[in-house]
């Protein structure tokens, strides 16, 4: 059966056509064979095979299954950017449904009024956590929303400058794209000093000019410690006439300091902290920020509007930014963006509602806390290194080579960070705290 | 073909707001120095059966290929199969990406694996997966032919891309986004490139030419060969936008007709769900003399050890990880089913039911002979009040008024997962709208959750949460 379509025949499964309806196509279109219809000069034809075999259905799942199958059961203690907490069947259950999943991007709200409604509640919930009025669904991950929050301080600010300004923490590959995307706009990235894991408020002084267009930090920041430094940020930021942009997700922003209250401008992070288990480094954009940047805003934003019967009902607006009206002044190139993550994200929110939300982000202080402390316990582990508050992740002194601790804990099968000659990173969720017993034994073993 | 879409109310009103259900606002209590946390949060507070019902009436508040026809030029939407839905939920698939290449081999087996599947297809040499979406994958491609153009001393003169006058708008907006200037090139006659138009733009300033073949008027670029020579000569690159490359499988590959970068768009070509307008991915691949300045990572296939490496000389990364690897996962799952015969199939019924579509409906259908899609032009009828009233013969209209080369254009792609029967029904949803006076093309839509949109007021008076609405 390999390759035959339901009916027996060669080709694609998922064209319907008979051979008698193909055969009354061609007729009506007047061709004698689908090949004629192909405007291909020979010159450029394409008469070779992709080598590339096909099969049914259940010997395709087999073949990834069995592809995947190379992957080991590591029980994850790993975060840096990317966490993972138990996602509700609700959700999967939800973001299933055909209707959502295989609908396009709301061009025609009236046929789409459910998923952008579903946005609108995403913008809605964010926009409580943030405490800034303008929220889209369309960045790609943390990394390209503090990217675009670049661009959009060049944009927005009064007075000309190209200094993007981000704290010795960030990691490097947040860094590498905020260089690449902003680069074309002529920006710079420069790095100011951090002390114990926190900004250090001097550092940034020190650096911070009339040149500055963005400030960046993080609450959490990479370290998992909790930023304790944010209103100096926001001040010394106001100072300059540069934007703060603040880096963080929404589990933290349940329970910490609420970013409008420190005088952030945007709010980066990825979003996918809530509704997408791990899923190899995929995510979604968080991207928050005050109402009079709307208009330069990058991305898709559903507005509330009324219908010919006067109801309520949403539709995407401010479209004049977006590329496939604007082009090359669009505030953005993004057209296909991650609104099932979106969609995702804000089932998972509102099935925690304010007191799950407020008691998973608990959590991700005293789990860390707690294994930090066990940790700590161990010969020949120090934890944590930072003398800060924590969550969901700390970094650990190792006396032995941290390669050799990182090895050998993957041996005993599980997975931590390495993030230099002696020191590792660890981060505890609900997703995997039923293994922190057996975490710290083998640390006891290898440490 | 009758059709009404679910429209659910409580007291008049359509499906409430969340918060309009119930809403609590808890105080935060913790461990933390009060400074350090925030005082309350106020959000929906609903038990698991009432999200169950409101999600559920959402969706069915929505239309999706599913639902029906989904003819929407350009964008290629096509039935998902179920089972690459199953494939990407198997527990293996779910990895933290700093985990170590020896613990995931079977992930980078599959990603070493979607690189070759994708480097067949394309002709191309090199591939990189990193990009998230089709937009990123451009402005990854443009990144590559910059590196390139600085690696031999050129980066200063070149600043210009060109990019013709129907290519799609992420085109200009991707060369803005990496500092180049746009060169607009008017099409021809024939609504295809204008040889002498770009003899005349091709120069020392030239860094790329960014096309899509079959264009957006469906049209095969049948000169591409000259075009190639020409940017070549110019010592420009090409650069090959993959979002129509669903009229193409196995009938011509982009690195044969002389493309230097391409991006594929998986989740139109190979059948991975739209989800409401994404997630999407967007690979790019390339031929050997720029597979140096890919995006890193790659996965490297010792014979069969495989490993992330980044290539020499890099352009770096543009996902702070490795892409949107579920996306990737149903792509290479479709692939892989498909096969030769199946993917060379699905462009042949594309292109069939383009043609046949195109000799059906009543609306003037200018250029010619087509692939995948069909421009046509709804001539004295507005194209946005022609899609409005298509909603309520129960299939969702074309793209409108794009390009702007044909005036009121609706943009037609039926893709090869309609029958005869389905087409037909299109071709009656089109031809009843074609002869109905602008009266009732204006009232439309009836039949679908809510009516007809003003989306003027909805810019002018922006509420973009419920927090908004509760100000008024």
């Amino acid at each position: 059966m390999s390759g035959r379509n339901e009916r027996g025949e060669r080709g694609s499964p998922y064209a319907p056509h008979t051979a008698a309806e193909t055969a009354a196509m061609l007729d009506a279109v007047g061709a004698d064979d689908v090949t004629e219809l192909f405007d291909i000069p020979e010159s450029v034809a394409f008469d070779g095979e992709f080598g590339i075999d096909a099969r049914t259905e259940r010997e395709t799942e087999r073949h990834v299954e069995g592809m995947l199958a190379r992957n080991e059961d590591l029980s994850e203690f790993l975060g840096r950017g990317h966490y993972e907490h138990y996602v509700p069947s609700l959700v999967d259950h939800i973001s299933q449904r055909s209707e959502f999943l295989t609908s396009y991007t709301q061009y025609q709200p009236e046929i789409t009024q459910g998923f952008l409604q579903v946005l609108f509640e995403y913008q809605s919930m964010l926009v409580e956590l943030t405490g800034l009025g303008v929220v889209n669904a369309s960045m790609y991950d943390h990394a390209t929303a503090l990217a675009e929050a670049a661009l959009l301080a060049a944009r927005v600010r009064q007075t000309s400058g190209d200094r993007v300004l981000v704290p010795e923490y960030i990691l490097p590959e947040r860094r590498d794209v905020l260089r690449n995307y902003t680069e074309g706009a002529g920006l710079s990235v420069e790095t100011y000093g951090t002390e114990d894991g926190n900004v250090d408020a001097d550092a940034l002084e020190d650096a911070i000019d009339d040149e500055a267009v963005l400030v960046y930090a993080e609450n959490p920041t990479t370290f998992g410690t909790i930023e304790e430094n944010l209103e100096a940020v926001g001040e010394l930021a106001d100072d300059h006439d540069a934007l703060f942009c603040l880096g963080t997700d929404p589990v933290a922003l349940a329970l910490l300091q609420e970013p409008e209250q420190v005088g952030a401008d945007v709010v980066v992070g990825d979003a996918a902290s809530l509704g997408l288990p791990t899923a190899y480094g995929m995510g979604l954009g968080l991207f928050a920020t005050r109402e009079d940047f709307v208009r330069q805003v990058p991305g898709r934003l559903v507005g509330a509007s009324e219908d010919a019967d006067d109801q309520r009902a949403y539709t995407l607006t401010l479209q004049t930014r977006e590329q496939h009206i604007r082009k090359e002044r669009a505030t953005s190139n993004i057209c296909t963006n991650q609104a099932w993550v979106a969609l995702r994200t804000a089932i998972h929110a509102a099935y925690l509602g304010p007191s799950g939300l407020v008691d998973l982000a608990n959590d991700c202080v005293s789990l860390a806390t707690d294994l930090a402390a066990r940790l700590d316990e161990v010969k020949g582990v120090q934890a944590p290194v930072h003398d800060r508050h924590h969550f969901r992740e700390f970094v650990a002194h190792t006396d032995q080579p941290a390669k050799a601790v990182v090895e050998d804990l993957e041996a005993e099968g599980f997975a931590v960070h390495k993030i230099g000659e002696h020191h590792v990173q660890v981060c505890i969720t609900d997703a995997n705290e039923h293994a922190a017993d057996a975490l710290v034994a083998a640390f006891d073993e290898v440490a | 073909m009758e059709y009404d879409q679910a429209r659910w109310t409580t007291n008049d009103e359509y499906e409430p707001l969340l918060s309009e259900k119930n809403t609590e606002e808890v105080e935060v209590e913790s461990s933390l120095p009060d400074e350090l946390t925030r005082d309350s949060v106020e959000l929906p507070e609903l038990s698991e059966p009432e999200l169950a019902r409101h999600y559920t009436r959402l969706s069915q508040m929505n239309y999706g290929v599913d639902s029906g026809p989904y003819p929407l030029g350009s964008c290629t939407m096509k039935y998902n199969p179920k089972f690459t839905e199953d494939v990407a939920a198997l527990p293996g698939a779910a990895v933290h990406p700093d985990r170590s290449d020896r613990s995931v081999q079977g992930s980078l087996a599959l990603m070493a694996g979607l690189q070759d599947y994708l480097g067949r297809i394309g002709g191309m040499d090199a591939v990189s997966l990193q990009p998230p979406a089709g937009a990123a994958g451009e402005f990854a491609g443009i990144l590559v032919a910059k590196a390139f153009h600085e690696a031999n001393g050129e980066n200063g003169q070149r600043k210009e891309i060109i990019v013709p006058d129907s290519a799609h708008g992420t085109n200009f907006a991707s060369a803005a986004l990496a500092g180049y200037d746009v060169v607009e090139l008017p099409s021809a006659a024939d609504g295809r490139v204008d040889l002498e138009a770009l003899e005349a733009a091709a120069g020392d300033s030239t860094a790329l030419f960014m096309l899509t073949n079959p264009n957006t008027l469906g049209l095969f670029e049948r000169d591409i060969e000259e075009i190639a020579d020409i940017v070549h000569d110019a010592g420009g690159l090409l650069y090959y936008d993959g979002a129509n490359l669903n009229a193409l499988l196995g009938q011509a590959r982009p690195g044969d007709m002389g493309f230097d970068i391409m991006h594929y768009n998986v989740h139109k070509t190979f059948a991975t769900p739209h989800g409401g307008g994404g997630p999407g991915a967007g690979p790019i691949g390339v031929t050997d003399e720029l597979a140096d300045f890919l995006p890193a990572p790659r996965v490297n296939d010792d014979n069969g050890k495989y490993e992330l490496f980044d290539p020499e000389q890099s352009v770096g990364k543009v996902h702070g990880f490795q892409g949107n690897w579920l996306v990737l996962v149903k792509a290479y799952a479709y692939i892989a089913r498909l096969g030769d015969e199946g993917l060379e199939d699905a462009s042949a019924k594309a292109v069939l039911n383009a043609n046949y579509l195109a000799t059906q409906i009543e609306y003037e259908v200018p250029f010619g002979p087509f692939h995948h899609e069909f421009v046509a032009s709804a001539g004295d009828q507005d194209a946005a009040d022609v899609a409005k009233r298509m909603l309520d013969y129960g299939v969702h209209p074309p793209t409108t008024k794009w390009p702007e080369i044909v005036p009121e254009a609706l943009m037609t792609e039926p893709t090869e997962i309609e029958g005869r029967e389905t087409l037909d029904q299109l071709a009656d949803a089109f031809n009843a709208v074609a002869n109905e006076d602008d009266e009732t093309l204006e009232a439309a839509p009836e039949r679908t959750s809510a009516k007809r949109i003003d989306q003027t007021s909805a810019a002018r008076d922006l509420r973009l949460s419920w927090q908004s609405l509760d100000e008024e």
